[in-house]
Protein backbone atom coordinates (compact mmCIF):
# COMPACT_ATOMS: atom_id res chain seq x y z
CA UNK A 1 0.00 0.00 0.00
CA UNK A 2 1.29 3.60 -0.88
CA UNK A 3 1.94 6.23 1.09
CA UNK A 4 -0.79 7.82 -0.21
CA UNK A 5 -3.30 5.16 0.00
CA UNK A 6 -2.47 5.12 3.44
CA UNK A 7 -3.30 8.32 4.24
CA UNK A 8 -6.44 8.24 2.15
CA UNK A 9 -8.08 4.94 3.92
CA UNK A 10 -7.04 7.17 7.65
CA UNK A 11 -8.97 9.89 6.50
CA UNK A 12 -11.71 7.48 5.56
CA UNK A 13 -11.41 5.82 8.84
CA UNK A 14 -11.91 9.33 10.42
CA UNK A 15 -14.40 11.01 8.46
CA UNK A 16 -15.90 8.01 6.21
CA UNK A 17 -18.14 6.73 8.60
CA UNK A 18 -18.44 3.53 7.05
CA UNK A 19 -19.60 0.37 8.40
CA UNK A 20 -16.35 -1.47 7.60
CA UNK A 21 -12.42 -0.39 7.98
CA UNK A 22 -11.21 1.52 5.68
CA UNK A 23 -8.01 -0.39 6.15
CA UNK A 24 -9.65 -3.35 4.60
CA UNK A 25 -11.00 -1.83 1.52
CA UNK A 26 -8.83 -2.53 -1.64
CA UNK A 27 -7.96 0.46 -4.00
CA UNK A 28 -10.94 -0.36 -6.54
CA UNK A 29 -13.30 -1.40 -3.95
CA UNK A 30 -16.58 1.18 -4.53
CA UNK A 31 -16.59 2.98 -1.60
CA UNK A 32 -20.25 3.87 -1.83
CA UNK A 33 -21.35 0.41 -2.22
CA UNK A 34 -19.62 0.09 0.76
CA UNK A 35 -21.38 2.54 2.75
CA UNK A 36 -19.90 5.97 2.24
CA UNK A 37 -22.58 8.56 1.99
CA UNK A 38 -22.88 11.67 0.36
CA UNK A 39 -22.72 13.94 2.85
CA UNK A 40 -19.79 11.34 4.49
CA UNK A 41 -18.05 12.18 1.26
CA UNK A 42 -18.01 15.78 2.11
CA UNK A 43 -16.08 15.17 5.60
CA UNK A 44 -13.77 12.89 3.39
CA UNK A 45 -13.07 15.84 1.22
CA UNK A 46 -12.26 18.42 3.74
CA UNK A 47 -10.05 15.49 5.62
CA UNK A 48 -8.03 14.96 2.32
CA UNK A 49 -7.49 18.93 2.13
CA UNK A 50 -6.06 18.87 5.59
CA UNK A 51 -3.73 15.84 5.11
CA UNK A 52 -2.41 17.05 1.35
CA UNK A 53 -2.86 20.24 1.87
CA UNK A 54 -4.92 21.06 -1.06
CA UNK A 55 -7.95 21.88 -2.06
CA UNK A 56 -10.58 20.38 -4.23
CA UNK A 57 -11.91 22.97 -7.08
CA UNK A 58 -15.75 23.00 -7.85
CA UNK A 59 -15.21 20.34 -11.08
CA UNK A 60 -13.44 17.83 -8.58
CA UNK A 61 -16.43 17.97 -6.19
CA UNK A 62 -18.62 15.01 -8.18
CA UNK A 63 -19.21 11.72 -6.99
CA UNK A 64 -16.79 9.50 -9.25
CA UNK A 65 -13.78 11.67 -7.15
CA UNK A 66 -14.59 9.95 -4.18
CA UNK A 67 -16.23 6.45 -5.66
CA UNK A 68 -12.71 4.21 -4.44
CA UNK A 69 -9.04 4.90 -2.65
CA UNK A 70 -7.78 4.58 -6.64
CA UNK A 71 -9.92 7.17 -7.58
CA UNK A 72 -9.16 10.09 -5.04
CA UNK A 73 -5.40 9.22 -4.94
CA UNK A 74 -5.75 9.96 -8.84
CA UNK A 75 -7.69 12.89 -8.03
CA UNK A 76 -5.02 14.04 -6.03
CA UNK A 77 -2.86 13.71 -8.48
CA UNK A 78 -4.46 15.95 -10.84
CA UNK A 79 -3.66 18.53 -7.83
CA UNK A 80 -0.11 18.56 -8.59
CA UNK A 81 3.34 18.19 -7.07
CA UNK A 82 2.88 19.18 -3.94
CA UNK A 83 0.18 16.78 -3.78
CA UNK A 84 2.76 14.20 -4.79
CA UNK A 85 5.09 14.93 -2.49
CA UNK A 86 3.27 15.06 0.75
CA UNK A 87 1.74 11.99 -0.50
CA UNK A 88 4.69 10.00 -0.87
CA UNK A 89 5.56 11.40 2.32
CA UNK B 1 -46.00 16.58 -19.44
CA UNK B 2 -44.24 14.17 -16.80
CA UNK B 3 -43.49 14.38 -13.27
CA UNK B 4 -39.92 13.98 -11.53
CA UNK B 5 -40.04 12.44 -7.61
CA UNK B 6 -36.56 12.72 -5.95
CA UNK B 7 -36.06 12.42 -1.95
CA UNK B 8 -33.60 12.20 0.50
CA UNK B 9 -32.89 12.10 4.40
CA UNK B 10 -30.15 13.05 6.33
CA UNK B 11 -28.62 12.74 10.01
CA UNK B 12 -28.93 16.25 12.17
CA UNK B 13 -26.23 14.60 14.39
CA UNK B 14 -24.01 14.18 11.10
CA UNK B 15 -24.35 18.02 9.73
CA UNK B 16 -23.96 18.74 13.38
CA UNK B 17 -20.78 17.15 13.97
CA UNK B 18 -19.22 18.26 10.63
CA UNK B 19 -20.03 21.60 11.76
CA UNK B 20 -17.75 21.00 14.89
CA UNK B 21 -14.87 19.66 13.61
CA UNK B 22 -14.58 21.54 10.19
CA UNK B 23 -16.66 24.91 10.97
CA UNK B 24 -17.00 27.63 7.85
CA UNK B 25 -14.69 25.71 5.96
CA UNK B 26 -17.65 23.03 5.77
CA UNK B 27 -20.43 25.15 5.46
CA UNK B 28 -18.77 27.39 2.20
CA UNK B 29 -18.20 24.26 0.39
CA UNK B 30 -22.37 23.03 0.91
CA UNK B 31 -24.28 26.11 1.79
CA UNK B 32 -24.60 29.76 -0.26
CA UNK B 33 -23.72 32.67 1.76
CA UNK B 34 -28.20 33.14 2.18
CA UNK B 35 -28.54 29.80 2.90
CA UNK B 36 -25.38 29.94 5.71
CA UNK B 37 -27.41 33.38 7.27
CA UNK B 38 -30.81 32.11 6.90
CA UNK B 39 -29.90 28.82 8.95
CA UNK B 40 -27.85 31.07 11.57
CA UNK B 41 -31.28 32.92 12.19
CA UNK B 42 -32.96 29.61 13.21
CA UNK B 43 -33.97 29.93 16.90
CA UNK B 44 -33.54 26.30 17.94
CA UNK B 45 -31.23 24.38 16.16
CA UNK B 46 -29.00 25.22 13.50
CA UNK B 47 -27.86 21.88 12.86
CA UNK B 48 -31.30 20.93 11.97
CA UNK B 49 -31.71 23.57 9.49
CA UNK B 50 -28.44 23.04 7.32
CA UNK B 51 -29.43 19.14 7.59
CA UNK B 52 -32.86 19.95 5.88
CA UNK B 53 -30.96 22.28 3.10
CA UNK B 54 -28.72 19.35 2.78
CA UNK B 55 -31.27 17.08 2.32
CA UNK B 56 -32.87 18.98 -0.63
CA UNK B 57 -29.95 19.81 -2.39
CA UNK B 58 -29.36 15.62 -3.10
CA UNK B 59 -33.61 15.36 -3.13
CA UNK B 60 -32.70 17.54 -6.43
CA UNK B 61 -29.81 16.12 -7.32
CA UNK B 62 -31.82 12.73 -8.10
CA UNK B 63 -33.73 14.42 -10.00
CA UNK B 64 -31.27 16.39 -12.16
CA UNK B 65 -28.87 13.66 -12.33
CA UNK B 66 -26.61 13.51 -15.70
CA UNK B 67 -23.10 12.55 -15.85
CA UNK B 68 -22.18 15.18 -18.85
CA UNK B 69 -22.93 17.91 -16.42
CA UNK B 70 -21.48 18.58 -13.10
CA UNK B 71 -23.80 20.62 -10.54
CA UNK B 72 -22.16 21.57 -7.47
CA UNK B 73 -24.31 21.61 -4.09
CA UNK B 74 -24.10 25.56 -4.35
CA UNK B 75 -25.75 25.95 -7.42
CA UNK B 76 -28.95 24.44 -5.25
CA UNK B 77 -29.99 26.94 -3.19
CA UNK B 78 -33.09 26.64 -0.35
CA UNK B 79 -35.02 29.73 0.42
CA UNK B 80 -38.18 30.52 2.75
CA UNK B 81 -40.99 32.44 0.84
CA UNK B 82 -43.39 33.47 3.57
CA UNK B 83 -42.64 30.29 5.42
CA UNK B 84 -42.72 28.16 2.73
CA UNK B 85 -38.93 26.40 1.43
CA UNK B 86 -38.28 27.52 -2.45
CA UNK B 87 -35.63 26.08 -4.39
CA UNK B 88 -33.34 28.05 -7.24
CA UNK B 89 -31.37 26.47 -9.25
CA UNK B 90 -28.17 28.46 -10.58
CA UNK B 91 -24.86 27.00 -12.90
CA UNK B 92 -24.77 23.43 -13.41
CA UNK B 93 -27.77 22.62 -12.07
CA UNK B 94 -29.63 25.28 -13.71
CA UNK B 95 -28.27 23.92 -16.91
CA UNK B 96 -29.72 20.23 -16.31
CA UNK B 97 -32.89 21.35 -15.54
CA UNK B 98 -33.35 23.49 -18.60
CA UNK B 99 -32.21 20.73 -20.66
CA UNK B 100 -34.53 18.15 -19.17
CA UNK B 101 -37.14 20.90 -19.51
CA UNK B 102 -37.84 21.06 -16.25
CA UNK B 103 -39.14 24.54 -15.08
CA UNK B 104 -41.13 24.11 -11.88
CA UNK B 105 -39.15 22.80 -8.37
CA UNK B 106 -41.90 22.18 -5.37
CA UNK B 107 -40.21 21.39 -2.31
CA UNK B 108 -41.21 20.21 1.13
CA UNK B 109 -38.91 19.59 4.42
CA UNK B 110 -39.83 17.78 7.24
CA UNK B 111 -37.84 16.84 10.19
CA UNK B 112 -38.03 14.57 12.99
CA UNK B 113 -35.09 14.68 16.58
CA UNK B 114 -32.66 12.70 14.26
CA UNK B 115 -33.44 13.07 10.96
CA UNK B 116 -34.34 15.91 8.14
CA UNK B 117 -36.52 14.72 5.26
CA UNK B 118 -36.80 16.22 1.69
CA UNK B 119 -39.01 15.67 -1.03
CA UNK B 120 -39.04 18.09 -4.38
CA UNK B 121 -41.47 17.43 -7.38
CA UNK B 122 -40.61 18.87 -10.68
CA UNK B 123 -42.84 19.16 -13.98
CA UNK B 124 -40.82 17.74 -17.09
CA UNK B 125 -42.07 19.26 -20.37
CA UNK B 126 -43.61 16.77 -22.57
CA UNK B 127 -40.58 15.53 -25.41
CA UNK B 128 -37.57 16.82 -23.10
CA UNK B 129 -34.42 14.85 -22.99
CA UNK B 130 -35.49 12.44 -20.10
Amino acid sequence: MSSAGMTIREVLEANGRLPVSAMTLRDDDDLYQNGLSSHASVNVMLGLENAFDVEFPDELLRRDTFKSVAAIEAALTTLGAHVQSDANG
Amino acid sequence: MTLAVGADLQGIDEVRESIEIYGVRYLRRIYTDREIADCARQPSDVARAFAARFAAKEAVFKILKDDDVIAAWKDIEVSLDSGRPVIALRGGAAQLASRQGIATIALSLSQSSGTAAAVVVAERASGSSR
